[in-house]
């Protein structure tokens, strides 16, 4: 099966937030993703979108479903983008309990142990892309 | 969506009905401490049962209530997190510590009339 053309969503309010991950929680029940692990996704992208409306105002978040080249699992990607301020200690901002936004910190570091691939390009000024996976558990 | 609460004798019930924005959730925590101080509740319920995502914001802000409430003389119960809400509350470093939880809506007001504090 190819790959679908992905899905694109704004995320410029808390509505927005809820919306990116009702609409990952949707293309994970099509691929059979056990319950917990559309949870696992679905909480992992709140956090990441939450991060776009705290430090950026506004930005996007990508949906796609893909599959593993090694293995041949499928999975959702998702890719959260803004040119907000940028991270500048990106180390401290994926460790537990540092924050800048007056939260948890949990956020970077919470998502990173939920899903299966995590990934954040960030510089100062340039913006924050966040990439995640999270793969079905078989082929 | 505003989270409605009921008023049982000496206790609010709050049933979350749908997914919370982050502003619906300040919102259920400043109509909660106002319907304390109004009924002099007790004890207060919070029905998460509906929730399927309680991220770090949720969670936060519902310890928050629970703090709040307990200055005021009164319990917070946080009822019917769901088991896959539960695993990815420990996954993200979510921890409820000081906060009572029960397994649903009954469980919590028995708790509550067992006044737990005391037993």
């Amino acid at each position: 099966m190819a790959p679908d053309a992905g899905e694109r969503i704004a995320i410029e309010s808390d509505a927005d937030v809820v919306t990116a991950r009702q609409r990952a929680r949707a293309l994970a029940i099509g691929l059979d993703m056990p319950s917990t692990d559309q949870t696992l996704l679905a909480t992992a992208i709140s956090e990441i979108a939450r991060n776009i409306t705290t430090y950026a105002v506004r930005g996007e978040v990508f949906l796609e479903v893909v599959r593993n080249e090694r293995d041949g699992r499928q999975g959702i990607k998702v890719v959260a983008r803004d040119d907000g301020p940028g991270i500048a200690d990106l180390e401290r901002a994926l460790t537990d309990g540092y924050t800048t936004g007056g939260g948890l910190g949990l956020g970077l570091p919470g998502a990173r142990r939920l899903v299966d691939e995590f990934d954040v390009q960030t510089a100062p000024g340039q913006g924050t892309t966040v990439t995640l996976v999270k793969w079905t558990r078989s082929g | 969506m505003a989270v409605p609460i009921l008023k049982q004798g000496p206790f609010l019930i709050a049933s979350i009905q749908s997914a919370l924005t982050d502003t619906d959730v300040l919102q259920l925590r400043d109509d909660v401490m106002a319907q304390v101080t109004r009924h002099r509740s007790r004890g207060i319920i919070v029905d998460v049962t509906s929730l399927d995502v309680m991220d770090s914001f949720v969670s936060r802000s519902l310890r928050g209530i629970a703090m709040m409430t307990r200055l005021r003389g009164a319990e917070t119960v946080i009822v019917g997190i769901q088991p896959e809400v539960a695993f990815a509350m420990v996954q993200l470093g979510m921890s409820f510590e000081d906060v009572q939880t029960a397994l649903d809506l009954e469980e919590g007001l028995a708790l509550l009339e067992a006044g737990f504090l005391g037993s």
